[in-house]
């Protein structure tokens, strides 16, 4: 694909992270934080939403667009959910752990936060709430963060909860409600698609550094993206760090796109009509997508061709029509630039034409539902985004598709969808509790990974990998093993075991886990347990993968036994010259031809007999001394 | 600051930092703006520098108009405060009641497709500070619109103490027509509130074919269906639950689906136009419901005689018990009083005959409630006390069925061989 030049087009974008804690409880209750499966739930229950105003009076008008007060919602509980979470009780106070750790990004960021957050409820009516809003607080302004493209703002940081995951239409699980989250917005800094994906990684990388929640869905980037006389366009749910570029780029394509499209419709002096009922013309229609309906059209005066017209791979502008029309519950649109099609004769596009008075400059669309009410309002709203289309790129929130396009989600929500939450007090942040947290703060990965350099010899790849890890902790709780008095393990044998430990932590456990093992069955104790072993020199490295994937599968086990039963106890020294000397006598003719380079070709032998029992560089001594003796 | 006022657009300076936004009401002493995101922070009044950009508009409520549909029936909403029609006051940052009448049809406008609403703003208060003559002036309202040719009599009410007021308006009316309370458990600020569908399907079961005193509540956690209650049997038996409303000793009188908008009965009630409309609303204040616990001192009774109370509801253990050593002080209450005996229990009737305690409060006079609820009890007391003051009347009535308080089969063992047709 050819590359924008972003400096021409004028591209503005900022960035939207949303990050779950990793806290014990719920913001405003005490219910865990586990992700649970939605065949446990152990009860449901039915709700309706309606908007409420905002303490100014006035409603929001992305809520309108979710539907008043007409979507049954069905919740799947669990025996873990309480009534907070069923909005059938007030909220605790907020949780005081996910607050710090919230004000721990704040300050890695530079950021100041306020003297006094205020709770409130910001009007969410699509279900992902029961109580059809979510409770945020803004605690941070005015912070900023260095990428070698330039430096990016970072204008606000709040605490929040997390919605309930959807899993059908108008079906929610609670399991994932009121989980705490900071999302973090940067100012429109970002002037290029590379320099967004830099700004994600790097604040992921200081979100990575404080008590969050790692894995799928843990994070999500909201894009904010405009170019110079388009519109600003939220892109929401962007999950993938890969695809930050793409969405950038695709974006400027489709405003670039949409622009021209007004620019021509504008020269072409276009128009829309208004939506007419078309049903008789259908009337015995064979097209399975038609027959049975109600049909209403629309004229698009001299939009011939263009709603046809490619904005975004794979997408047209009529595309944005039928993300508009699919949100009044009607299947999809069909319009004249595509017919005949779907069964839809010529006969029949030809009778629609006439009926509308149709020019060849114009376009119809038709959409066709068995609600009669649908119809008319899925019409409307294709109407007003047609309308749009003359006029350029609308505002609005998309949700990202997964190849880097977007596609019409509602409009951009404005500041009347928070007001206070009264059931929560003010929550003073005193400048003490801020300079304590200072004091405290999480060791940057950066830094983390020079400390790991220098403490354990690791190389710079290792070093990172295990830094970035979830099993950083775990490592170092590991390498204590190798601490010691000073100088009881050389420098030589702490940077074999780190390299060792980090290898199985980041390698060993993930190929186990593709190999379909249940590796989320070890515990942070029983793979302790497995290094111990190492450490004691009772088992040898080349037995820890077969030893763990055991453990795995039979987690009540002990290490220890587990590694006997598999036989691989190290032997002891006299065992293993035992050993030796048996190899070495029955093979005396080649030792004493061969002499001192009979080492090589012998250790194969005797490491066939006792691999993961002995440690290689112990054979070859035992060996060595042996055959020595043998020669003298 | 000057005349700076809540809903101005403001500029706050702050340690050099400035932020722009609406001056907003504030319960500490901090200083509270709205950001334009919406956001609202607060600062610390040391140091703040605060000027005016512009005049705000007010924070008052923008009103929709009123659809009006005669062909309906006439239904009268009259309120008296509550969740179901409170929203946020932002200067205490609480929720309180503020909404009249017709605020309650603008917020719930589907309303209007059921009747033809009019409303009446009789009290704004919580329903924690209603007192019986309260009451009173309910049912003198309540009689007041059916006899101006209501069809139903919708009372929104906050519901800590609308099961007391639902017991006075069924003693104190006699209706042809439904009157149901209604009220919301979630406050109506939040678009999960339940205020709609208690509305609505109050408003089906207040033109439905039902007459005499109802609650109207949510049946379960979900939104699907409520549940009519007998006035005199309903009990608010949770905190914050949707479905705190429970019928106790009784079975509901009907299923609301809100979905429907349609009412299906689950046991005999009394059909519309059943009865002549008649009120009266005359009480007796001066009674009280005392509570037993062990150990619980007999010295409250003699307080009440002392402060020349007219009636006591004690609320015992079991099937109505106290401790031995209150008899002789229940005694001398009930020598100047009527003395009321219900149970702790919620659930079951009071008897008692079974164990000695209970047979010597019957000896010292106290009148057992039956399958009342001690609430239900003490309102009926005072209602009673303000019928008559003839002593014998007075028993009689506390022991009759007046308004569905007590189950029929509770008269069987007051029989009398005499009394036998």
């Amino acid at each position: 694909m050819k590359e924008h030049d972003y400096k021409k087009v004028g591209l503005k974008a900022g960035l939207e992270i949303h990050q779950q804690l990793n806290t014990t409880s719920k913001l405003f209750c005490s219910s865990p934080t586990e992700l649970r499966d939605t065949k446990d739930a152990s009860y449901e229950f039915y709700r309706y939403l309606r908007p409420s105003k905002s303490e100014m009076g006035e409603i929001d008008r992305a809520a309108i667009e979710e539907g008043i007060g007409t979507r049954r919602f069905t919740y799947k509980a669990y025996e873990s959910t309480c009534l907070v979470e069923n909005d059938d009780e007030p909220p605790l106070e907020m949780n005081l752990e996910a607050l710090k750790i919230a004000l721990q990004i704040a300050l890695l960021l530079q950021m100041q936060p306020f003297e006094q957050a205020h709770t409130m409820r910001k009007l969410v009516i699509d279900g992902s709430n029961t109580s059809g809003f979510q409770r945020t607080a803004l605690l941070a302004a005015g912070g900023y963060i260095s990428l070698s493209s330039g430096s990016v703002q970072i204008d606000t940081l709040s605490i929040e909860e997390e919605a309930a995951q959807i899993v059908d239409k108008d079906v929610y699980s609670i399991d994932r409600l009121g989980i705490p989250l900071v999302e973090i917005g940067t100012a429109p800094d970002v002037a290029t698609p590379k320099m967004a994906r830099e700004l994600a990684l790097a604040i992921g990388t200081i979100l990575r550094a404080c008590k969050v929640k790692r894995g799928i869905g843990t994070i999500r980037q909201d894009i904010n993206i405009s170019i110079a006389g388009g519109a600003r366009v939220e892109i929401k749910g962007v999950q993938a760090l890969d695809l930050i570029e793409n969405i950038v780029r695709l974006e400027v394509t489709r405003q670039l796109s949409l622009l021209k499209i007004r620019d021509e419709l504008q020269e072409r002096g276009a128009g829309v009509g208004k939506p007419v009922e078309v049903s008789s013309i259908f009337a015995h229609t064979a097209s399975n997508v038609l027959e049975k309906k109600h049909v209403w059209g629309l004229l698009l005066r001299c939009f011939a061709g263009l709603v046809g017209k490619d904005i975004q791979p794979g997408r047209r502008l009529g595309s944005e029509f039928a993300d508009h029309a699919k949100k009044r519950g009607v299947t999809g649109i069909f319009h004249t630039d595509e017919l005949p099609r779907y069964g839809i004769t010529s006969r029949e596009t030809e009778a629609l034409l006439r009926f509308l008075k149709a020019e060849e400059s114009d376009a119809v669309v038709i959409l066709a539902d068995e609600n009669v009410k649908k119809c008319v309002e899925a019409m409307y709203a294709v109407m007003d985004r047609a309308k749009a289309a003359t006029e350029g790129v609308p505002e609005e929130t998309r949700r990202a598709l997964s190849n880097g396009c977007s596609e019409y989600m509602r409009p951009l929500p404005g500041a009347a969808r928070l007001y206070p939450e009264t059931d929560v007090s003010p929550i003073a942040v005193p400048t003490a509790l801020i300079d304590r947290i200072k004091a405290h703060l999480p060791e940057r990965l950066d830094d983390r990974m020079h400390r790991y350099r220098q403490e354990f010899l690791l190389n710079e790849e290792l070093a990172r990998q295990i830094a970035w890890s979830e099993n950083s902790q775990l490592f170092e709780q590991v390498m204590r093993l190798w601490a010691g008095p000073d100088g009881s393990y050389g420098r030589d044998e702490v940077k074999d075991a780190a390299t060792f430990v980090v290898r199985t932590l980041e390698g060993t456990i993930a190929e186990l886990k593709r190999d379909d093992v249940p590796v989320d069955r070890l515990t942070r104790e029983s793979i302790l347990d497995v290094f111990r072993l190492v450490n004691f020199k009772t088992i040898s490295k080349e037995g820890v993968p077969e030893i763990l994937r055991s453990l795995a599968e039979c987690p009540t086990k002990a290490a220890s036994d587990v590694a006997a039963e598999l036989g691989f106890v190290m032997l002891s020294k006299p065992e293993l010259q035992a050993i030796v000397d048996d190899v070495v006598q029955s093979r005396l003719e080649f030792v004493k031809a061969k002499g001192v380079s009979a080492v090589g070709p012998l250790m194969g032998v005797v490491m066939k007999q006792v691999r993961g029992k002995a440690d290689g560089k112990l054979v070859n001594e035992v060996l060595r001394a042996k055959i020595g003796s043998v020669l003298q | 600051m000057g005349d700076i006022g809540h809903g101005d657009r403001v500029k706050v300076v702050k340690d050099k930092k400035e932020f722009f936004g609406a001056l907003m009401p504030s319960v500490t002493d901090f200083v509270v703006i709205k950001l334009d995101s919406g956001y609202n922070v607060g600062f610390a009044p040391e140091g703040v520098t605060m000027t005016l950009v512009e005049k705000g508009a007010s924070l008052a409520e923008k009103r929709l108009p009123r659809p009006v549909r005669p062909e309906l029936p006439r239904l009268n909403i009259i309120s008296t405060g509550g969740t179901i029609a409170s929203k946020i006051d932002y200067r205490t940052g609480a929720v309180t009641s503020q909404f009249d009448a017709d605020d309650i049809i603008d917020a719930i406008p589907s309303l209007a497709e059921i009747a033809n609403i009019d409303g009446t703003l009789l009290f704004n208060i919580l329903s924690e500070n209603m007192r019986p003559e309260s009451w009173s002036e309910l049912a003198q309202c309540v009689y007041n619109e059916v006899r101006a040719g209501a069809d139903g009599v919708l009372v929104t009410h906050g519901t800590d103490t609308l099961g007391y007021s639902a017991a006075a308006l069924s003693f104190m009316l006699q209706v042809p027509v439904p009157v149901v309370l209604v009220g919301s458990q979630r406050s109506a600020d939040r678009p999960s509130s339940d205020n709609v569908v208690n509305a609505i399907c109050a408003a089906v079961a207040a033109t439905s074919d039902l007459a005499g005193v109802f609650v109207v509540m949510h049946e379960d956690a979900s939104d699907d269906t409520c549940l009519v209650h007998q006035g005199t049997r309903t009990k608010k038996m949770h905190t914050s639950r949707r479905d705190a409303f429970r019928s106790v000793n009784a079975s509901p009188i009907a299923r609301v689906s809100y979905q429907e908008r349609s009412l299906r009965f689950l046991c005999d009630h009394t059909d519309r136009g059943g009865c002549e409309l008649s009120v009266r609303p005359q009480i007796e204040p001066k009674c009280a419901l005392v509570k037993f616990f062990p150990g619980a001192s007999p010295a409250i009774v003699d307080y009440y005689v002392a402060q020349g109370y007219r009636g006591l509801v004690i609320e015992g253990t079991g099937l109505g018990h106290v401790a031995s050593d209150w008899i002789s002080h229940v005694k001398k209450a009930a020598d100047v009083m009527p003395v009321v005996m219900t149970s702790q229990c919620v659930y079951g009737r009071v008897c008692d005959r079974v164990y000695d305690t209970g047979r010597d409060l019957l000896s010292a006079g106290a009148i057992e409630g039956d399958d009342m609820l001690s609430e239900t009890a003490l309102v009926k007391l005072m209602w009673v006390l303000g019928q008559t003051s003839d002593r014998f009347e007075i028993a009689r009535l506390l022991k009759t069925d007046v308004a569905g308080e007590i189950s029929a089969d509770a008269t069987r063992t007051r029989s009398t061989f005499e009394e036998l047709p």
